[in-house]
């Protein structure tokens, strides 16, 4: 039990990667609170790991008043805030000339701009505390550029960088604040990019498992990785990104 | 002459590294379309530029508004005829932490460092691309590569900078556009006396300290200007994608 009694916010907690990690946590002895804006999936979720330890608020992160509601309801359900995944994040697979202004502001809002306003609000919880941590999802694409992704490559650059401001400002009040960066992962925005990109279910599996491990990733995978980042194990880690990807970053 | 006959929009164009650029770029041989919010400024480089015998244009612009950047890349191709080098410049800082910025300082860094880009670029690519190539070159900062201090949404903006740089330059390499970008430490622009005036210190105090680098000064406009020129000329003909870090040393370690 690597997080008894802790609390953790995770957003975009109702598919992929999200949800694996709540189910992580949840089993590690965390208490989590899910945001995300499909109510029915979250609900499911909340229900599968037991009301007494998950909740959900229904929450667009793009919007400051959702997440500052997030938080409070959180700390007023549970007492305190321990951890913050800033997980939620949208992608369209469009180079600069084929991405409309709405997509990119859509793209940054959720991926950039929802890990700032999360972060605002959760942070004063957990300097009060004297204690906390942060995990934002970033991406391979955050340290190397993609085809086709220019706002993704944009707001996850822009994640990495938030991260590290993040961790020089509240390192001296016992915050840690790092990312992950996963390759490709096998989650519902995987097939969402095979639908933009034109190709085949198959055809695109084969080209993304072109990596050292031949493989994409499972959202069990990542979440071993964001639970590795919030537990003490990582006592020493702040500003860092680290890449999950099976190779891929590597070559 | 490296920039012979060469056409060169360049944003922020009006001031510190956008104005040094300017000037230099002329020099080279280039045509310059000075894009800026400030119309005297820009005005006046005009004027100082043509007075020199070279050419030069002023368009009043806010980058953060699609149909303004639009306006700039036709203002270019009305006046010297095509556009080869783009240099994305604008910029602005709000020093402070996630929890003492706005949500409107954040929204107004992002638009201006990084939209400003995204919609310059997807202005000026289909001419580039129909000419059969051209340049982009875009300003991060040592700050797009590692963090600083009171600087949450200037970092943010600045990775999303250097990352935006390599996802152009993986889709237009096969239209033979080159896209970089320039990583300068702490430079002697007016931008860096705001952030001293941001952070409540007295700017000579603050430029000592800014110059704790191995090179033990901060850097001036026209040197980054000149690594603008290289990026700009075929000097870098097989460079795209990469992060050039003009600083000093200031990311190599502190002496």
């Amino acid at each position: 039990m690597r997080l008894r009694d802790k609390v953790a916010i995770i957003t975009g907690g109702t598919s992929g990667i999200g949800a694996a990690t709540a189910d992580l946590f949840a089993k590690e002895g965390a208490r989590v609170v899910l945001t995300g804006r499909n109510e029915q999936r979250g609900r499911a979720i909340v229900d599968r790991i037991g009301g007494s330890a998950a909740m959900f608020v229904s929450t667009d992160v793009s919007r400051a008043d959702d997440c500052r509601r997030a938080v409070t309801q959180a700390v007023d359900k549970f007492g305190r805030l321990d951890i913050l995944f800033n997980n939620a994040g949208i992608f369209y697979a469009h180079d600069a000339i084929e991405c409309t202004e709405e997509e990119w502001d859509e793209q940054i809002d959720v991926s950039l701009k929802g890990t700032f306003l999360m972060s605002k609000y959760a942070l004063p919880h957990m300097i009060r505390q004297g204690s906390g941590v942060i995990v934002n999802n970033s991406s391979g694409w955050g340290l190397v550029g993609g085809d086709k992704a220019v706002a993704y490559c944009a707001a996850k650059g822009g994640v990495v960088l938030l991260t590290k401001a993040m961790a020089i400002d509240h390192g001296r009040q016992g915050i840690r604040v790092n990312c992950v960066c996963p390759g490709d992962v096998d989650t519902p925005m995987l097939p969402q990019d095979a639908k933009f990109r034109g190709l085949r279910w198959d055809d695109y599996l084969a080209g993304a498992a072109n990596r050292p491990m031949g493989r994409v990733g499972s959202p069990e995978e990542i979440a071993k990785v964001v639970l590795f980042l919030a537990s003490d194990d990582s006592s020493f880690m702040t500003g860092a990104a680290v890449a999950v990807d099976g190779g891929g970053t590597a070559d | 002459m490296q920039l012979r006959d060469k056409v060169a929009i360049i944003t922020g164009g009006a001031s510190g590294i956008g104005r040094a650029s300017a000037l230099l770029f002329a020099k080279e041989g280039a045509a310059v379309l000075i894009a800026d919010l400030n119309q005297a400024a820009g005005q006046a480089l005009e004027r100082e530029i043509s007075s020199s015998g070279h050419r030069a244009a002023f368009q009043a612009c806010d980058v953060t508004q699609a149909t303004e950047c639009r306006r700039v890349v036709e203002r270019a191709l009305q006046q010297f005829g095509r556009v080869d080098i783009l240099f994305n410049n604008a910029g602005i800082i709000r020093r402070a932490t996630v929890l003492d910025l706005s949500e409107e300082d954040w929204d107004r860094v992002m638009h201006v460092n990084v939209k400003s880009i995204f919609l310059m670029s997807k202005a000026a690519i289909p001419v580039m691309a129909r000419q059969g190539g051209g340049v982009i070159i875009n300003t991060a900062s040592g700050w797009g590569l590692s963090g600083g201090a009171k600087a949450a949404v200037y970092c943010a903006s600045k990775g999303a900078v250097v990352l935006l740089t390599k996802a152009m330059a993986v889709d237009h390499g096969p239209q033979n556009i080159r896209v970089n970008c320039i990583c300068p430490g702490d430079t002697d622009t007016n931008m860096l006396r705001s952030e001293a005036e941001q952070l409540g210190e007295v700017t000579h105090h603050f430029l000592a300290d800014a110059a704790r680098r191995p090179l033990g000064r901060v850097g001036q406009p026209a040197e980054i200007a000149q690594a603008a020129l290289y990026l700009a000329s075929d000097a870098s003909g097989f460079v795209t994608g990469t992060a050039l870090v003009v600083d000093g040393g200031g990311l190599a370690g502190s002496v």
